[in-house]
This record gives structure tokens, sequence and C-alpha cells, in this order.
């Protein structure tokens, strides 16, 4: 193990008390509890962490934070893996183990460095004008350049954390906890608001806790603590830290992520979720997000040991690490002095620092060459040396434009380079809320323009970098939001600090190179845009900025351009020679940072994906060994295979049962909806095709609805059980539908109408017993109930208890067999069911599945919507002309007599039977009368159902054929997908008891 | 056949090959020149087409390439390729239910199929094969109908065993206990992905070279009529006189159409989109499921592009619920309970126009010399160049394409629809 040789020996923000062993790429390191795995390394001396994505470059630790584009790893192994983390943001714990990504064999020997010598070949878009030869190649060289794309690797398992959800509401969600949030929240919260504050790291700070500025007399540091702690005191505010404001959306609904155990590794108590996504509703917003530091355009500026100046500053006054042994700074504008003080007194050698400004003179200017720094005016650097780390870098003149150099240039030794192009204000989620952006010319950067929703923009973010303004600025934002929120503006002192005049920058896009040209000049560090590339785009007249960034890539790596968006921009702007404002900026989109698609999902995973709903028997059915299937959200058992059976003998068992003796179904799943009052007629006239004014009370009535189309949608039958009172049965996949169905007519087109629609599914549970015996059957269970046709007809119910149970006994048949649908409270169901079935044993009683049901009604030729229907099909399709009032008004008659509804030729329901008796022709099989010897064919019509009939011995087959009923008699073919073909005859679709005897019981 | 490339057959376009690729290297690039011009606009033009997209530019393309009409200008309000071109998910597959969508999808992929080198714009088709899971007992009966048809349709399309997609798929969970266990799936081989923007680009510099006035940054406000015939548009750049207007404005259909006091049958929704931090290749086939309600392939630079359903309130605003999100990712971690780890790392929108039907216009309208083609949908990326194709005929002789007759205006007064929804799974 090494020892931290780049360690202060006091300082930071790290407890050297509880030191942290971790491996990065199979070495053994140790760091401390408070560090990230960034600093961890850097404390270690490591720089060289990733490879490029294109050229597979040398890259080092870039900046500290969210932004970073560099330092992508992949934390751990097999199921916990992740990839594709930022190494700047992930806290050390006890036996982290990471390695870079995307590099072979290993980070400091890369093949595919070889990229970076054929760069020549490769500048932007360039597989757009190659890899076209021959022919269709184009998968050959797509399969070495997928292999070589790609980053991490996923996870090699299931994922065994969870997530939760957290839903809330806000007076003031303050986005970003540095000194104008703490402000912001500090005064929103004292004046009485509701307010959540959250910030995507350990702790509350922000940049004071990484720049040694001071507020109300007190380090930074101290002051945010302090802050947070009276937050946390005060009884309506919420702390979130490590929780990252995501995206924001309209009607001010923010989504945060928190990662609540990341840090603690393997450590997690296993009670915690590992992250967890809040969703905020917030009656105003405070965005105090900071700015990102902008990096400066040079060429060689991606190598390991260029830096943010910033971070290079929060790597000595945060983490006590010493980036380097010998700094070089480069910057246009005064905060890196800030930087440079700090880094000379932790004990880096400050070489130089070349300021782009002919001459500077802010207060960090003058206390740099007060510590006897070298200022170097007018300069800037020009070129760097090194491979896998920086060894020095070359500094010369600017001329006045910006555009050559004025001199020759000097040469300084470092290991170091910090750079500094200024600020960018985090404007990602003022632009995701639709806020506009306005580009401010001096700080050469976007800020907030106008709002769109209740929100504020305060401190860095809206482009005000000093602290005292920062502290200001949150302050009033959070007063000013408390009190629209309805609260006082009692929201205490302004936090103070000292006022430093901060000097003008001087934006050079692109520093000019003693080449002349730009290729590179790093834009985009993890994609490998270069300066050259982004000109390319705009000769090539990709000039839209959006054009640019597809024809780049410019931006759209895992940092989404944090760091090069703004400096692409610059650089395309002056490739068109335009103002930026009039290039514009491309469309932040959410999420701010990645998030983990499982934070996204929460709980709705496993056995919580969807909802699985079960009928009060079916703990009974899963007992007795039901096969069963998902009919919507529904388990419906298809069949109940015995000891040995197979799931065809199943089924034609079952069937037989029915037929001859008596068979039980679980019928729960279908839709029930209890219709009540006035008008309740009325509706079922306008939803069904057939008429409802004759129905009395106590009868039942079969029905067809239609859509707009005229096309059948549903069906079922609906009873009426009294006055203005009725109970509706749907298909059970179609429950909810037809209930969105009939409350969208009642809620937009007869709001006056007087009826109320109430889905009672899962109210009730139903069983159907059917077939020769069920009467005797029923009359074991039941007192006092005539069950005599005559008294008990066909398509009536009746009340009356069954085993003793309050029931609705509905005598309508499905199967063809004369059945009774027994409906008892749900609660009842299990009861009800056992004693049916002890009953039944004498009789043979046989319980029957869905595909059974199935076989039945097709033997009868009745219709199964989703199989014989499709969304094309009429009644008159069907034949079923029988149920369509001629006379009435009803959804979807006028569609009915539209040309082509009512044309000759349309697919008619007919039946199938093949040659050969036992053939089985699939469902779904196409239908020709020409065979042809191979496609294409002429389709006639489909198989819509098919089966062994076990009570016929023989196969039978539903199919809609066009002008199927005129074509009784012929022959038809359905070729199958080996090349075979099953003959068959076109029949009336009606096999069994086309009468209808017994039904009627 | 492959020859040397010649500058003189394309006029002022650079041929793009491997060796003036070479060869541009060697000048550090800097000497090629622009994909498009970008000529201010003329007075007047032979046609007009509203959208810039890639139905747009397709048609234009061959309206010039095929039926000699080069005094065309291509309109578009923002950049090229901006709207649902540049933000969907690429999937290409021509396994449609319908005769009249199998006809009209499969021209699509065949012209595909030769694109890169009919537009020397490689646009990165990827026949990677789009698998649609079935995941119940009426989900396979569904399937088999569609591979059944689609077969006589003279089309590719396999069934699949469970075993067999996982073979296919090895990170999909196919076990039994899943709450929607896949039963099966059916694949079309030759179905796949493409570069969404290379497509627009492509037929950008394709049509350019061939003289049509690609304009940006100009909206179309108006569309100006006398005596029942089109005379030309109104645009934020001046009026622009045409002898036809053909508007392909997908999601904002309705408001062209609304300039021309016509009502189409469209619904303009939110469609959302979203992709994945990048990395290394685990899944090689684009699968689709609808009972499972999500979608997924990978991009060559490593990231899950993932889909769903559309938003279901409708909107002009190119942005959806996050709720939808939330769903798509549950679903996609019941099929690959790998990637829960893994990262979203951008989420998008686009409007989608959704038809009745499901099912797109392309037609004459009421008003003479005006078109439509629109009502693509949530699907119309992989007809982009079957759509421009039959359109580009459709506006040249003012008399619909075979293949483009039956999605005519009139089918929602005759009834006659090309109902894709059921039959069409996720129609994307
Ligand atoms: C998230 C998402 C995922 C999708 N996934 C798929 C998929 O996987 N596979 C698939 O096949 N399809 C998919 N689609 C659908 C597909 O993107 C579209 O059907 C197709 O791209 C439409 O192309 P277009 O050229 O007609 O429309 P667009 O590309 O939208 O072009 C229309 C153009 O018209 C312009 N315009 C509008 N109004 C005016 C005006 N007044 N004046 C001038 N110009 C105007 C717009 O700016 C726009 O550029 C998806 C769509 C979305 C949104």
């Amino acid at each position: 193990m090494t020892r931290q040789q780049f360690r202060l020996a006091e300082g930071g923000r790290i407890d050297r008390d509880r030191p942290l062993s971790f491996r990065f790429n199979g070495r053994a390191y140790q760091g401390y509890a408070g560090d990230t795995l960034a600093s961890a390394l850097l404390a270690n001396g490591v720089h060289l962490v990733g490879r490029s994505f294109k050229y597979h470059r040398p890259r080092g630790i870039f900046s500290a934070g969210a932004e970073e584009p560099n330092a992508i790893i992949q934390l751990e192994t097999g199921t916990r893996s992740q990839p594709d983390l930022r190494a700047t943001q992930v806290e050390l714990y006890e036996g982290l183990r990471a390695k870079s990504v995307n590099c072979w064999p290993s980070v400091r020997f890369d093949l595919a460095a070889i990229n970076s010598r054929l760069a020549p070949l490769f500048p932007a878009g360039f597989y757009y004008k190659t890899f076209m030869w021959p022919g269709r190649a184009w998968h050959l060289y797509e399969a070495v350049i997928r292999r070589m794309a790609g980053l991490g690797v996923a996870p090699t398992g299931p994922d065994p954390d969870r997530y939760e959800k957290t839903h809330i509401h806000a007076d003031v969600l303050v986005a970003g906890g540095g000194p104008a949030g703490l402000a912001a929240a500090l005064a929103a919260a004292r004046a009485g608001a509701r307010v959540i504050l959250a910030d995507e790291q350990s702790a509350f700070g922000g940049q004071l806790l990484g720049n040694g500025e001071s507020v109300d007399g007190k380090p930074g540091a101290e002051w945010a603590a302090a802050a947070a702690a009276e937050l946390v005191d005060l009884p309506d505010a919420t702390l979130l830290p490590r929780t990252t404001v995501i995206g924001y959306f309209d009607d001010n609904y923010l989504t945060l992520c928190e990662r609540v155990t990341d840090h603690l590794g393997p450590a997690a108590p296993p009670e915690l979720p590992r992250q967890r996504l809040w969703k905020v509703r917030a009656r105003h917003v405070v965005l105090a997000t900071g700015a990102h530091e902008r990096p400066l355009v040079f060429q060689g500026n991606d190598r390991p040991g260029v830096m943010l100046a910033s971070a290079a500053q929060s790597y000595v006054n945060r983490y006590a690490v010493r980036p380097g042994r010998r700094a070089v700074l480069c910057a246009n504008n005064d905060s890196a002095y800030r930087a440079a003080l700090d880094l000379q007194e932790a004990g880096v050698e400050i070489a130089a620092i070349a300021d782009l400004r002919p001459a500077p003179d802010g207060a960090g200017v003058e206390a740099a060459r007060a510590q006897g720094i070298e200022v170097l005016p007018g300069q800037a650097v020009v070129a760097t040396q090194g491979g896998r780390h920086l060894t020095g870098v070359e500094i010369a003149p600017l001329s006045e434009d910006g555009n050559a150099l004025a001199g020759p240039s000097s040469t300084e030794k470092c290991d170091l380079l910090c750079v500094s192009g200024a600020w960018n204000p985090a404007v990602h989620l003022f632009s995701q809320s639709r806020g506009k952006l306005r580009y401010d010319e001096g700080l050469a950067c976007f800020v907030p323009g106008r709002s769109v929703q209740a929100e504020r923009s305060a401190g860095a973010c809206n482009g005000r970098f000093a602290l005292a303004d920062c502290l200001a600025e949150g302050h009033a934002a959070g007063t000013a939001a408390a009190a629209a929120a309805g609260h006082g503006d009692d929201s205490g002192p302004v936090p103070k600090a000292e006022a430093e005049p901060v000097g003008a920058i001087r934006a050079v896009p692109c520093v000019p190179s003693r080449s002349g040209r730009a290729n590179k000049h790093f834009l985009d560090l993890q994609n490998d845009v270069t300066a050259a590339d982004v000109a390319l785009a705009a000769r090539e007249g990709y000039r839209s900025v959006e054009h640019t960034k597809r024809y780049t890539t410019l931006g759209m790596g895992t940092d989404q351009g944090k760091t090069s968006n703004v400096t692409g921009l610059s650089v395309l702007a002056a490739a068109l020679g335009r103002p930026v404002p009039e290039v514009g900026t491309t469309t932040f989109r959410p999420p701010y940072t990645p998030v983990t698609f499982g934070t996204i999902a929460g709980r709705d995973v496993g056995d919580l994906a969807d909802p699985a709903r079960m009928t009060p028997m079916h703990h009974w059915h899963v007992q007795v060994g039901a096969v069963f299937e998902d009919v919507g959200q529904w388990k419906r058992p298809y069949c109940y295979p015995r000891q040995g059976e197979s799931k065809r003998e199943a089924v034609d068992r079952e069937c037989l049962a029915v037929r001859n003796a008596v068979g039980i179904l679980d019928a729960s799943t279908l839709g029930k909806i209890d219709i009540q009052g006035p008008d309740a007629r009325k509706l079922l006239n306008m939803v069904y095709t057939n008429a409802w004014n004759k129905l009395e009370v106590g009868r039942c009535r079969y029905g067809l609805m239609l859509g707009e189309d005229g096309m059948i949608f549903d069906d079922g039958v609906t009873s009426r059980l009294a006055e203005d009172r009725y109970l509706m049965t749907t298909t059970t996949g179609n429950a909810a539908r037809v209930l969105e169905w009939l409350e969208e007519w009642l809620q937009t087109e007869w709001p006056d109408w007087r009826v109320y629609c109430t889905s009672v599914t899962e109210q009730f549970a139903t069983m159907t017993i059917c077939g020769p015996k069920a009467r005797d059957l029923l009359a074991e269970l039941v007192d006092g109930l005539d069950l005599d046709p005559a008294a008990f007809p066909f398509m009536s119910w009746r009340a009356a208890a069954v085993a003793g149970v309050p029931a609705r006994i509905f005598k309508i048949s499905f199967t063809g067999e004369n059945s009774y649908e027994i409906n008892v409270p749900a609660n009842y169901g299990m009861a009800v069911w056992s004693a049916i079935m002890n009953a039944g044993e004498k009789y043979g009683i046989t319980p029957f599945g869905t595909e059974a049901m199935h076989v039945l009604r097709a033997e009868k030729g009745f219709i199964m919507v989703g199989q014989e229907t499709d969304g094309t099909i009429t009644p008159h399709d069907l034949g079923m002309d029988w149920a369509v009032s001629k006379t009435k008004d009803f959804l979807g008659k006028r569609s009915l007599a539209r040309a082509d509804t009512t044309r000759a030729g349309r697919k008619q329901l007919v039946g199938l039977l093949t040659e050969a008796a036992d053939a089985v022709l699939p469902e779904g099989g196409q239908i020709v009368s020409e065979l042809a010897r191979k496609p294409p064919m002429d389709m006639i019509g489909h198989v819509t159902s098919s089966y062994y009939s076990a009570a016929l011995g023989r196969s039978i087959a539903l199919a809609l054929i066009k002008g199927g009923r005129d074509r009784g008699g012929e022959t038809v073919h359905v070729p199958l997908l080996d090349g075979s073909s099953i003959a068959a005859t076109v029949t009336e679709p009606r096999f069994y008891d086309s009468e209808g005897e017994r039904l009627r019981g | 056949m492959y020859s040397l490339p010649s500058f003189a057959t394309l006029g002022a376009m650079h041929k793009y090959s491997i060796f003036s690729l070479a060869r541009n290297a060697m000048g550090y690039h800097e000497d090629w020149t622009e994909a498009w011009r970008s000529p201010a606009p003329q007075p007047s033009y032979d046609v007009v087409i509203v959208g810039g997209g890639g139905h747009g530019l397709a048609t234009a393309y061959y309206l010039a390439k095929e039926h000699g009409v080069t005094k065309v200008a291509v309109l578009e309000k923002g950049w090229l390729g901006g709207g649902n071109t540049g933000r969907n998910t690429t999937i290409i597959r021509s396994n449609y239910l319908w005769d009249e969508s199998a006809a009209l999808y499969e021209k699509s992929l065949q012209l595909y199929e030769g694109l890169s080198r009919d537009l020397n714009y490689n646009i990165m088709l990827s026949q990677r094969g789009v698998l649609n899971l079935a995941h119940t007992e009426h989900d396979l009966k569904e399937m088999s109908r569609r591979v059944h048809a689609i077969r006589l349709n003279g089309i590719d399309s396999d069934i699949l065993s469970p075993a067999q997609v996982k073979a296919a798929v090895p990170i999909i969970d196919i076990s039994p206990d899943a709450r929607y266990p896949v039963l099966g799936a059916s694949l079309q081989k030759r179905g796949g992905v493409a570069r969404h923007d290379a497509v627009a680009w492509g037929f950008a510099r394709a049509a350019d070279s061939r003289g049509v006035d690609i304009i940006q940054n100009c909206e179309v406000t108006g569309i100006r009529r006398q005596g029942g015939r089109v005379e030309g548009v109104d645009t934020t750049r001046g009026f622009i006189a045409a002898k036809k207007v053909g508007v392909v404005v997908a999601g904002h259909a309705s408001v062209l159409a609304d300039m021309a006091g016509l009502r189409l049958p469209i619904e303009s929704h939110p469609l959302q989109a979203l992709v994945s931090e990048p990395i290394k290749p685990v899944i090689h086939t684009v699968v689709m499921s609808n009972t499972v309600h999500v979608y997924v392939s990978q991009s060559d630079k490593g990231e899950l592009v993932i889909g769903a359903g559309i938003d279901a309130y409708t909107s002009y605003a190119q942005r959806g619920s996050f709720h939808i999100i939330e769903g798509q990712m549950g679903a996609l971690i019941e099929l690959f309970p790998i990637f829960s780890r893994l990262r979203m790392l951008r989420q998008w929108g686009g409007i989608v126009d959704v038809c009745p039907d499901a099912s797109p216009i392309i037609s004459k309208t009421p008003v003479e010399g005006l078109y439509f083609n629109c009502g693509w949908g949530t699907g119309g990326f992989k007809a982009t160049p079957g759509s421009g194709w039959v359109f580009a005929h459709t506006v040249a002789n003012d008399a619909p394409h075979p293949i483009a007759a039956p999605f005519a205006l009139d089918r929602f007064t005759t009834g006659a629809l090309i109902d894709e929804h059921g039959a069409a799974a996720v129609a994307h």
C-alpha cells in the first residue's frame, strides 16, 4: 500500500482518524473518511484515471464535482457494480473497489490509443462519409465500432438493492446548499415557510467547503454548518444532503434523487433504501445551483495534470491534497488567483500565472504578486507536454485580438496546470423550467433571463459570483419566496461577507496555437471533440448549434457538456463570425446529472411491477394445481390438469364434463358495473346497439358496444336489478376501459343525465355452474327458489340464498349448457365455492378453466371480443344483425352506414372444418383460396378461434373471411409457417346444438 | 458497383468515401464544402414542402430525383431534423399486419437498405433484428396472426420460443414467475435501427445537390388560396408563391391544416424517450414489449435507447410527464433486471401526430395543389424514405401513388380505416 504522499499534514474536511483502504485498478491505496475517490487518488499521486472515448487519450481528474468529464470509473463488480460514475462524486468507503473504464488491457497501456494516431482520419462525423463500401457491409464496421464504444459495463445480475419514493409539498424548495441556497433557506424558514433544501454534496456549504472564504466573520464552512444546524432545528425545514435536484417540470413539480446509502458501501444498513426519489410540488423554487468553472481551449488542454483552478483549490482546502508539486495557472479572470494563493500556501510551487488579460489588476492579482507569484499578463498556455502526465507547458503572448501569438513561447516545467476561463452559471434547472436564458457579454456566459414558473435564481447560478452578492441575493430570494407563499418577511439578518472588487474577464474562445490549427484543442474532453471539429461542422453547414452538437457529439457525453457546451458555442460563434446569442444554446434536458433507473422505478418492480388481481377462490385453484394465464391484470385458471395429464387432455376432460354432467367456472374476473339512476336505461340504450326499453326487472339481456367508428369494442350481459338499477358485465380485459367509456360520455356529452356507474367487479365472487346436472346441483343449495324454466327462465336472474349466503343467480349461458352464474359477496366466495364443490361431488362436478370455456363457446359459435373482433369488425360482419336496433340511436350507429362498412366483400364470420378431422388450424393462420408455391399470396381472411372439440371428436374453427357467408362449402387453405398448408371447408359458425335447446335448461 | 470517386458526377458536392476522407486528412479537413447550401428563398417555386424533417426532405429528394421536379423549396421553421426526426428511437421494421401497411413500410425498408449508397451518406442502417415479445395467451394469438400475414406478404418474420429469445438476448428475464413471463416473440431480422440525424442530413445533402433549396428558420404562417387552389405560403421570411404545397409537419399537421381551412382527424400527443449512459454492448437486437410496456435498443455509442407509449393528454409542448418515464423504468427492469443500476442520462419528448386508426395520411386535399403527409404518430421514422417516395409521386402527378392510395383522407368518411392499433404492438 502506498502512503498518501500528496496529503497535507493538516487541514481539510477529512477525518485523519478514520483511514479507509480502497483499490483502484487493482492496486491498494489508503484515503480518509471525507475523501472522494478522486481526492483519495490524488492524495496517492494517481492522476491517470481514464481514457477518452474516441482517441483513447490519457485523461486525468479535471474537476472536483458533478461536471467531471474525465474521471469515469466502474465501481465494484458483480450485481452491485455500477458503471460510469464520476470519481469526483464517489464518496470513499472502506473496501471500495473501482477501476477505469473503456481501456484495454489497462489505463496505462491502452491498445486503442492507436486511434489517436489515426485521428486525422477521424474528424467529426467521419462515419457519415465512409463505411458505405461494399454494399451492405456497414454491419461489419459497426461490429468493430460497437466493441470500441461504451464506457463501463452493466452489472452481472439483478439489483440486490431497494429504492423508495417520497411525495412532498413545500412552500419553498431551495435547490443547492451553497452560500446563496443556505441564505435563501434560512430566510424562508425563519419567516415560517415550509422549506426543503437539497444539495448534491454530503455537506452543505457548496463553494464555501473548498475556497476558504468567511461569512459573518466565521470561516465559510463553519458558517455553513451552523446555518444547516439552525435549519434542522426549525420545525418546517427539511434538509436533504446527497440529494440532487434532477428535473424541473411544469407547475413547479421537481424531482430529486437522494443517495441514501451509496456512501456507506457494503456497510449500508439493509433496512435503508439505496436511493430515494423525491417528488416535490413547490409553491416557489429558489435555484441556487452555483456555477461551473469554464475551461480554456488551447492545444493539448486534455492531459492528466490539467485541472480546473477551482478544483485544485478544493482539493487543497477541502481534502488537504496537493494536486501537484509545481503548478502553472492559466486564467482570464480573477478567481484563479485565490486558487493560486491557496495552492502556494499548501506547498505547491507556483511557477507562473499566465493571464490572458493584458493588464490584470484585481485584488487577487495584487495579492498573488505580493506573494511573489509571477503573473504573465496577456499570455496564455499555448501547448502542453507530457504523455500520461503533464511535464510542462508552453506559454506565449497573445495578439490583441486573441487570434494569433504575438511572440515566441517560453517553456515552463510543471506537473499541474490550473485553468480558469471564468464561470458558467448552472442554469440547467432554470432552463428545464422553460425560463429564457440571456447571454451576458461581460461574463461571456448564459444567465437566467425571464422566468416562466414561480422561481427565482440566486447567487452564482444567476451570474452573481461574489460571495457577498450570493448571500444577499439568496436571502432576498428566500424572503420573497416565503412572502409569496403567504408567510411574513421576518427572515432575519442578511449574512455578510467582505465584498472584493472583481476585475473583468477576457473571453478568448480558442487560444491560438503555433501551427494555426486547433485539432488538439479539446472542447469536450470525454468525447474528444476539438475546436477544429466544431469549425469543420460550421464549414460543412451544420450551423445550428443543435446540428453542431449532433454532428460532432459535443456535449453528448455523460457530463452532458457541463464543461464544454459554452466553450463549444463560443468556438462555433467565432467560426461563423456571429455573436454567441445569435447562435443560441442547446436545450438542457433532464436529468441534471444521471439518475439510476432503479430509483425512477422505485418499488414498482418484481411482485409490485403491476398488481396481480386474484379472485376470492384463487388459492383454491392454486391448491388443486391449476395452470394460470394472465388476462389483463387478472390471474385466471387456464385449466386444471390432473396428475400426468397434458393441458390438452385436461381441457378435453373439462369440456366433456360440462357437456355431460356439470362444470364450475370461476367467473369473478368479468367486469361488473353497477349502473343506477333514472337515466340508467337511457345510457344503456346509447352504449349498446340493441334496445333496452322493454327489459323488465329480473331479466337479463346480451348487448354489443361499438366504438365511434362502428366497430365492436365490448360485449356482455346486463341485468335489470330494480326500476332504475342495472348490473352490467364486461369482458375481463376491458372492464376498466368500458367504465372509462361510460364516464367519458356521461361527463362530456351527457353531464345532465342522472346516472351513476360504479365498478363492483371485486365486490362479488362469481361462479358459474353449467351442464345437464347444474339444475339438480343448484336445487340442493337453494331454498325456496323454483328452478323450473317456466318460473326461472333463461335470461333472467333471481335473488336467493345459496348455501345460506345471499346471492344473485343469473341464468345465462356462454357454454351453451344450462348455466347459473352465482354472485355472492366476495368474502363469501370461497365458502360458497366449497359448498358447491361438496354438493357437486356426486354429480361429478369438474372445475373448468378459460380454455375449456373458449372451446365450449366456440362449439356454439359465440364470439369472443378480442378474438373474433380486433377493432375492425362490425356486428353485421359477425352475423349479429339481430343485436342491432334499426330504430333507435346508439354510439357508432352513424359509422355503420359508411360506404366501407356497408360494402360487399367485407370479412364475415364463418366456421371452418378441416379436411383431416384431427388437424387443428393455428389461431391467427391466414386463409387463401388459392395456394401459390411461395409468398406473396392473396389473403382472404384469418382463423380467429381454433380448437379440438372433444364433444364433437374433431377440430373446429371460426374465421373471418371476405364475403364468407357466400362461400359456404368452399375449400380454403391455411398456409403454415413451415411451408405446408391445411385445407378446410367453409361452414356455418355453429357446431353444437345449433337449435339452442340445451341452454334453456 | 463501386467506382472511383468522381467529383464531376455530383456537381459541386464532394463525394464521400474513405479516399476523400484520407485526401482531406492531409489538408486537415479544411477543404470540405458545405453539405447543403443555405440559400435565401426565391419568390416562387413549383413545389414548396413545408417541414424539414426526414419525410419532407425525402419528398423533396425524390421529387428531384424520380420526377425531375427541381424547382423545390423545403421550408423548415427551426433546424433540419429538429422535430421528431431528431428525437425518435429510430426503430425500423416492416412487420405490419395489414396488406396496405405492409406494402408501405416494406417499400420504405427496401429503400432504406440501399439508402446510404443512394445518398452517398452513411445513415448507418443497422439490421440487428427487432423482437416483439409476447407475454400472454392473447399476445401469442396476435403474434401468430401477424407473423402468418407478414410471411404471406413476402416479408421476413419468425416466431421464437422463450428459449430462443433468451439465446438472442441473454440478459432478458424469461423466468416463468415474472409478473408477465415471456411466452415467445416474433422476430424481423431485417428490422433494426438507423442514425436519425444522418437520414435527415443525407436527404438534405442529396436533395440540395439536385437543386432543391433548403431553407431553415423559415416558419410557414399561412397558406394562401385562390378559388380553391393553393397559391403559396406566408412565412416569417415573406410570401413564397408555389404551384403546389406539400405539408409534412408531423405534430403540427393540424395547425397547418387549420391555415388552409381544413380539419384533420389527428391528435397531437407528447411521446418521450430517454437514453442511459453508454455501456459496453449488452443487447444486440431491438426488443419491444407491448404488455410490459417498453422498448429498448443499444446505440453504437453504447447508450440504451428506451421508449414506451404516448402521454395521454394532447399537447404541442415537446415535453411529457415524468410518471410515464417512471412506468417505463419499472417495465424495463422487469424485462432486464440487470439494468436497474444503470442511469438515465437524458430524457426528451416529441409531439406525435396520431390518427384514429394509427395509420398515416398521405393525401390530396379539397384544396387543389395542396397535399398532406402526416399522422405517422409514434412510428414514422421507419417510413421516412417510403413516405417521401410515395408522397413525391402523389405531389408530382397530382394523383396518389398506388401504395399511398389507401392512406387518403377520405378513408375517415368511408370508414376504410387501416387499424394498426391492435396489430402494431407498440407502434414504433
Ligand atoms: C420519442 C419518439 C420516439 C419515436 N420512435 C420511433 C421509432 O422508434 N421508430 C419510428 O419509426 N418512429 C418513431 N417515432 C416517430 C417518428 O419520429 C416520426 O413519425 C417521424 O420522424 C416523422 O417525421 P417527419 O419528417 O414527418 O416529422 P418531423 O421530423 O417532426 O418534421 C416536421 C418538421 O416540420 C417543421 N414544422 C412544423 N411546423 C412548421 C411550420 N409552420 N413551418 C415550417 N416548418 C414547420 C418542424 O419544425 C419539423 O422539423 C418516434 C417519435 C418520437 C417523438
